[in-house]
């Protein structure tokens, strides 16, 4: 079965895997107990795998659950490791891999939104242009001085990393961004 | 219980929850911050404390009580360098899934992150290298999380778990909660029974083999002696070869005819030639480790593989296999066992018989066979002698880590599981003392050996003291060679025989030591003497050290060398100088 891979002279770890690294969205849902986020960051840095993005709020108060989002990389293989040591973790309710679950349903990836804060400081004719591209972006302002303005904006992380990057020549001081939201598509729940 | 008998401080409900859970015996080092815990031991009967000399003493102990009985083990620590030190056996438990509680004191909660005296984050410290772990902030709350922390522990997956009692919350009166009758709603609920349909695919394609192996781990011992009763009736209903890993050494008897010995790094030629010509292998609890494997990308090339494991992310972690059957072992082989006997049609006998033919020529090459010689005591002529000498009596062994463990597991023949302690995946120096009291103190009647190396048993020499406080008899059998004898093999093949470091200057006169510890000190250099030596050794109701002399540069094969396939074996024939020194490439070198 694994005659196909190509020898790599290691004891260790799996070969170089042939497939292809992809990046996928995980959601958690936890005890909201003590420590447990840590259980989960711990359990990543302490097997070497990757976190592109991280968002954990407690969504079920009654049930004392929340719900992380992950987003990942890695090759299959590993993705499916990082599920199953997820899984391991006591206080850990369900381990539900999105972006598989919307390749089964049939849909390219799951609903991903972001919110981000940004300030903008700037005077005369950038102020304008500012406020333009706030509007085709639609971005809110949520607070603003005669000096500066602050920003709303929600959607992609793609979308999001674009406004950034046009309004940056027009004066951007700070981002703050809340990492993925995510939620597969269709009536069925997580 | 009236509510007036359900309140009782901190401490009480430790040693009643502990009751509850059955415990009688508990390993420990007391300290400031459990102070209050070891109060109500004085105070009490029922459990019976055994004084460490070192917390890591304690945790080895507690895992060498563990495996040889089915139990959890208990150990009890102080906050700081109590749990600190507790960290090396959580660890180990944690790789060969043994079930530990330990109890560590902390700080007052009103200290807790002040840098108070004999302070540390022992949850935060522990979090990697337990199960799952505890800080009990509201006494109420402590019983029901000793109860859990027992049941985390014993079920699925055996491992160790950490309860961290600040010592305000032992001294404060609370209500105690009884252990829960019924199943626990928790998000942890390990999956038991494997599923059906794979099961039956499993033996259908079992029935097709030519060329199968059993290939068995810890996770047989671990399910329990019911476990090991089921695969010996597998094997004798299938007629197929078992090989099994260090940690399943007795699970099938190693005077069974179908035995091939263990098989990895320094198994038998015919186990890893049999793994890797194999096409169909049942893994049964065992995990594909780096040590079993050799090179990953080579391993087994032509095989399908089954997998029986109850931990979901033992299956495909660094081997694909190609049925998975998620399960504890004994529940498993009963639904394998009743469908092999249901199969329509059995496969004939002449099915196997090539493969059998094939493996009794591996056999024939003697793997483990070495040059005696009648001035030295050779290492394994000393296992071979000592084996012989515990035949018929109820023996228990347990090891440190190096040559000597790996000669133990070759040269030993467990025919029952539960009797055989050592540590196989964190690879533990000074484990085998202390276990070995942990394995006396649970079976007081029994041969409790540990078979240890020169530089092993100087890790966690202190323990004599315990083995004396506790009239625990315990047999340190010592093969002094007067090196790091792994660390030496390695360095002839890695390092141009550069002995950096490897060779144990300033020995102790291990004679003396016993005698210092108020054991009894034995010394052989002589084959002819070494019968008479042991017959006395076993023969002492005391602990001894017995300092046996063997050949100093004696290495340990066979053996796969890092980066080489299991059909890449270095024989013992073969192993010359020459071939010792190129057996590893450069790309292999970088590997441990």
């Amino acid at each position: 079965m694994n005659a196909h891979q190509q020898p790599t002279g290691s004891a260790y770890f799996i070969s170089p895997e042939t497939e292809k690294v992809e990046s996928h969205t995980l959601s958690i849902l936890v005890s909201n107990e003590p420590g447990v986020l840590a259980r989960v960051i711990g359990l990543f840095s302490g097997r070497g795998y990757n976190i592109e993005s991280l968002t954990v709020s407690e969504t079920e108060h009654e049930a004392h659950l929340s719900r992380i989002t992950i987003v990942t990389r890695g090759t299959p293989h590993v993705l499916e490791q990082i599920k199953a040591q997820l899984e391991r973790i006591v206080p850990v309710h369900r381990v539900v891999d999105l972006t598989v679950r919307a390749r089964d349903l049939g849909q390219e990836r799951p609903i991903e939104r972001e919110v981000a804060l940004i300030k903008v400081v700037g005077q005369g004719e950038r102020r304008a242009e500012t406020l333009r591209l706030a509007d085709a972006f639609h971005a809110k302002v949520v607070d603003a001085t005669v000096e500066h303005f602050i920003l709303e904006i929600t959607g992609k992380s793609s979308k999001i990393d674009q406004f950034v990057a046009v309004v940056k020549p027009l004066g951007l001081v700070e981002v703050c961004r809340t990492g993925i939201a995510a939620m597969n598509r269709g009536p069925q729940g997580m | 219980m009236t509510d007036t008998d359900n309140r009782m401080t901190g401490a009480e409900i430790v040693l009643k929850a502990l009751k509850d859970n059955g415990v009688e015996h508990i390993f420990g080092y007391p300290g400031g911050a459990v102070l209050p815990i070891y109060d109500e031991i004085f105070q009490q009967d029922d459990i019976q404390h055994i004084l460490v000399r070192h917390e890591q003493g304690a945790g080895h102990a507690a895992e060498g009580y563990a495996r040889s009985t089915g139990k959890v083990g208990v150990m009890l620590v102080t906050s700081g360098p109590g749990a600190t030190n507790a960290v090396t056996p959580l660890q180990d438990a944690l790789m060969d899934s043994v079930p530990l509680v330990c109890i560590s004191g902390q700080v007052p909660t009103t200290l807790i992150g002040s840098d108070a005296f004999q302070e540390c984050d022992t949850v935060g410290i522990t979090r990697p290298c337990t199960k799952h772990n505890w800080l009990v902030k509201d006494v109420n709350e402590l019983a029901g999380i000793i109860h859990e922390a027992f049941r985390i522990a014993q079920s699925g997956r055996p491992g160790p778990v950490v309860v961290d009692i600040p010592k305000d919350i032992q001294f404060a009166t609370g209500t105690y909660t009884p252990r829960p009758e019924t199943p626990v709603k928790s998000s942890y609920q390990p999956k038991v029974q494997g599923d059906l349909g794979a099961i039956q695919a499993a033996v259908e394609l079992m029935a097709s083999a030519r060329r199968p192996i059993l290939y068995t781990g810890g996770g047989v011992v671990n399910s329990g002696p019911e476990a090991s009763r089921l695969l010996r009736e597998l094997v004798e209903l299938t007629n197929f070869p078992i090989t099994s890993t260090l940690m399943g050494l007795g699970s099938y008897p190693a005077s069974g005819k179908n035995w091939l010995g263990m098989l990895g790094m320094h198994g038998s030629y015919e186990s890893n030639m049999a793994m890797h010509d194999c096409d169909v292998m049942v893994c049964i609890g065992a995990r594909f480790d780096d040590r079993i494997t050799g090179r990953v990308n080579a391993f087994s090339p032509n095989s399908r593989k089954i997998h029986i494991d109850i931990d979901p992310s033992s299956i495909n972690k660094t081997v694909r296999v190609d049925l998975p059957i998620i399960g504890d072992v004994g529940s498993v082989l009963e639904d394998m066992v009743r469908l092999w006997r249901a199969l329509p049609k059995k496969p004939e006998k002449a099915q196997t018989q090539e493969w059998w033919a094939q493996i009794e020529s591996w056999r024939a090459r003697k793997s483990f066979s070495y040059k005696n010689s009648s001035d030295v005591i050779m290492p394994q002529y000393a296992l071979e002698r000592l084996f012989e000498a515990t035949k018929g009596k109820d023996t228990y062994i347990t090891t440190e880590v190096g040559q000597h463990q790996m000669w133990a597991a070759q040269f030993f023949g467990f025919e029952q599981p539960n009797h055989w302690m050592t540590s196989g995946g964190l690879g533990t120096m000074g484990y085998g003392l202390p276990a070995a009291l942990g394995v006396q103190v649970a079976h007081p009647e029994a041969l409790v050996i540990d078979i240890a190396g020169d530089a092993s048993i100087q890790m966690c020499i202190q323990e004599m003291s315990c083995a004396i406080q506790h009239n625990l008899p315990v047999k340190i059998f010592i093969l002094n060679n007067q090196y790091m004898g792994m660390v030496r093999q390695w360095q002839q093949l890695l390092h141009g025989n550069r002995l950096s470091n490897s060779y144990t200057e300033a020995m102790p006169d291990f004679v003396k030591l016993a005698e210092a510890y108020g054991a009894v000190g034995l010394y052989c250099d002589d084959p002819k003497e070494l019968d008479d030596k042991i017959e006395k050794m076993i023969a002492v109701d005391k602990p001894v050290i017995f300092d046996c002399r063997v050949a100093n540069l004696a290495n340990c094969f066979p053996m796969i060398p890092s980066g080489k396939a299991h059909n890449e074996m270095l024989l013992p024939d073969e192993a010359t100088d020459e071939a010792v020194a190129t057996a590893i490439d450069a790309k292999g070198r970088q590997l441990v």
